[in-house]
């Protein structure tokens, strides 16, 4: 099995995810989307030095993991390409804030360093908030939902077309590829003398075959505008969700709950 | 009815691949478009979608084809793309049924009607929640077929629909064109096929009507096919 190909299989089953009929899958799309909007905002709101305060939000993507039956291993097996991208972003830190904070032990923290974990962390758990949004909801739902936010259509309609041309894309690499290797035995990868025609004919294939997926949706009466899967109306539990995960993330950003319960003990 | 008059068609500027083609359909014929490769049957198909843009005059049910009516006449016309990969663009086979009747209004709860109705006619209810991409080429035949027939065309096109389909599909498509009320056009190599379906023939070469007329007067033609780049139906080999 080639890598694209299986990469075009990764990609389907984050379709085959969505589809699950866990308690968060049945979440409404609106709901999960917006309580994932807020609690992105709201981490990425901790101050740099707050390591501690930031721990807590950690609860929310283990406990909706948990209630949706998606494992952690999947989780961060598919995030890991963007991971180390995110995790990357503090890296310089201690090279320019020297400013020493802490001593642990003989060990001394600078705020550099401090802000680089809390960088790392805060990239980690948006990126985990999105994942389960993304793995918990489809994305004509999840579209839906964006358009229901008064998201321009343009760009949401844009969205949903790059996902949908993503996997025809692959598709095609993968058929080019597999003609590539027949005719090239024993050779690893595809020879750098290749690579020019090799993209420009991904490109030209790719072009007629959008080309042909845009005609067949117009012969259908698209007309820029996609009629999304059908949400769910509103229940009393998705409002009591949302109500309750928004104060609970507020909760938490304003009182600093790590510092509080070791005050306890203290 | 369907009315081509001195209709030609051009991808690059000099080279037609439809010259002056004059010829009606009407309601409720079975019409085959046959030819070797490059005679422009797939052509006459995006001519009438105003897929192409062409000189001469195109009417569908009087109403000619330009970009000023082009919603109206796509929602009479259905066609089945020859490679049903490029047809079925949402995820599951449900959704991709969908698409059609839902641009043209149809409120959510009779499309469900449409969906459950088609899925039965054609046999393949248990392909509903199917992902796309988990099909196999018969079982996207039929669901590319479903996806037309949802918008309730009143005419029906299909460009090679039995290509790459195994004995028991290619019968199946037989029999399910063969059981549907309204006027269709079908373009194949699959002259066994078009014996099997439409009562007119339209022999297409270089972009020029070389025949129009019986089916099966055209199909026993032997000097004709082959000086055509074509050749007898296997039954009357």
């Amino acid at each position: 099995m080639t890598d694209i190909y299986k990469a075009a299989r990764e990609f389907h089953e984050m379709d085959e995810l969505a589809e699950r009929d866990s308690a968060v899958h049945l979440l409404h799309p609106l709901v999960k989307l917006i309580v994932t909007i807020i609690y992105i905002l709201i981490t990425v709101s901790f101050h740099k030095y707050d390591l501690y305060g930031l721990t807590v939000m950690i609860l929310y993507p283990v406990i909706m993991l948990f209630l949706s039956d998606v494992s952690v291993r999947i989780c961060f097996y598919k995030l890991r390409f963007v991971l180390p991208l995110i995790c990357a972003v503090g890296i310089i830190n201690p090279f320019f804030d020297r400013s020493i904070l802490l001593h642990i032990g003989g060990l001394t923290i600078t705020g550099g360093v401090l802000s680089m974990f809390t960088l790392m962390l805060k990239g980690v758990l948006c990126l985990m908030a999105s994942f389960i949004l993304a793995a918990t909801t489809s994305i004509d739902l999840l579209c839906g939902a964006l358009r229901k936010i008064h998201v321009p259509g343009i760009i949401v309609t844009l969205i949903l077309l790059t996902y949908r041309y993503v996997s025809v894309m692959m598709e095609e690499v993968s058929v080019m590829t597999t003609a590539y290797r027949l005719r090239a035995p024993g050779q690893n990868g595809i020879h750098v003398s290749a690579w020019g025609s090799f993209l420009g004919q991904l490109l030209l294939r790719s072009m007629d075959k959008a080309e042909e997926l845009y005609i067949s949706m117009q012969l259908r009466g698209f007309n820029h505008e996609f009629y999304y899967a059908d949400s769910k109306t509103l229940k009393f539990s998705d409002i009591l969700f949302c109500t309750v995960a928004v104060v609970v993330f507020v909760v938490c950003r304003l009182i600093n709950i790590p510092v509080l319960l070791g005050g306890l003990f203290v | 009815m369907i009315l081509f008059e001195n209709v030609t068609a051009e991808y690059d500027k000099g080279f037609p691949v439809l010259s002056e083609l004059s010829f009606a359909i009407e309601d409720g014929e079975n019409v085959g478009l046959i030819g070797a490769n490059g005679a422009g049957k797939s052509t006459i198909m995006k001519a009438m979608l105003g897929i192409i843009s062409h000189s001469g005059i195109i009417k569908v049910d009087n109403c000619p084809v330009d970009k000023s009516n082009l919603a109206d006449i796509r929602k009479k016309m259905g066609l089945v793309l020859q490679n049903s990969d490029n047809q079925m663009f949402m995820p599951t086979v449900y959704e991709d049924i969908m698409f059609g009747p839902l641009n043209y209004g149809v409120a959510r709860g009779e499309v469900e009607k449409i969906i459950n109705d088609v899925l039965f006619k054609l046999e393949i209810t248990d392909l509903k929640m199917k992902h796309n991409h988990k099909l196999s080429g018969g079982e996207k035949r039929m669901a590319a077929i479903a996806t037309v027939l949802a918008m309730e065309p009143s005419i029906i096109l299909m460009d090679e629909p039995t290509s790459a389909l195994d004995p028991y599909n290619r019968r199946k498509v037989i029999n399910i064109i063969n059981s549907l009320d309204g006027t269709m056009i079908i373009a194949s190599h699959d002259l066994d096929m078009i014996l099997d379906t439409c009562s007119r023939v339209i022999l297409l070469s270089d972009g020029k009507i070389i025949a129009d007329g019986d089916a099966k007067m055209i199909l026993k033609d032997k000097k004709l096919l082959e000086d055509n780049r074509m050749e007898l139906p296997l039954r009357y080999q």
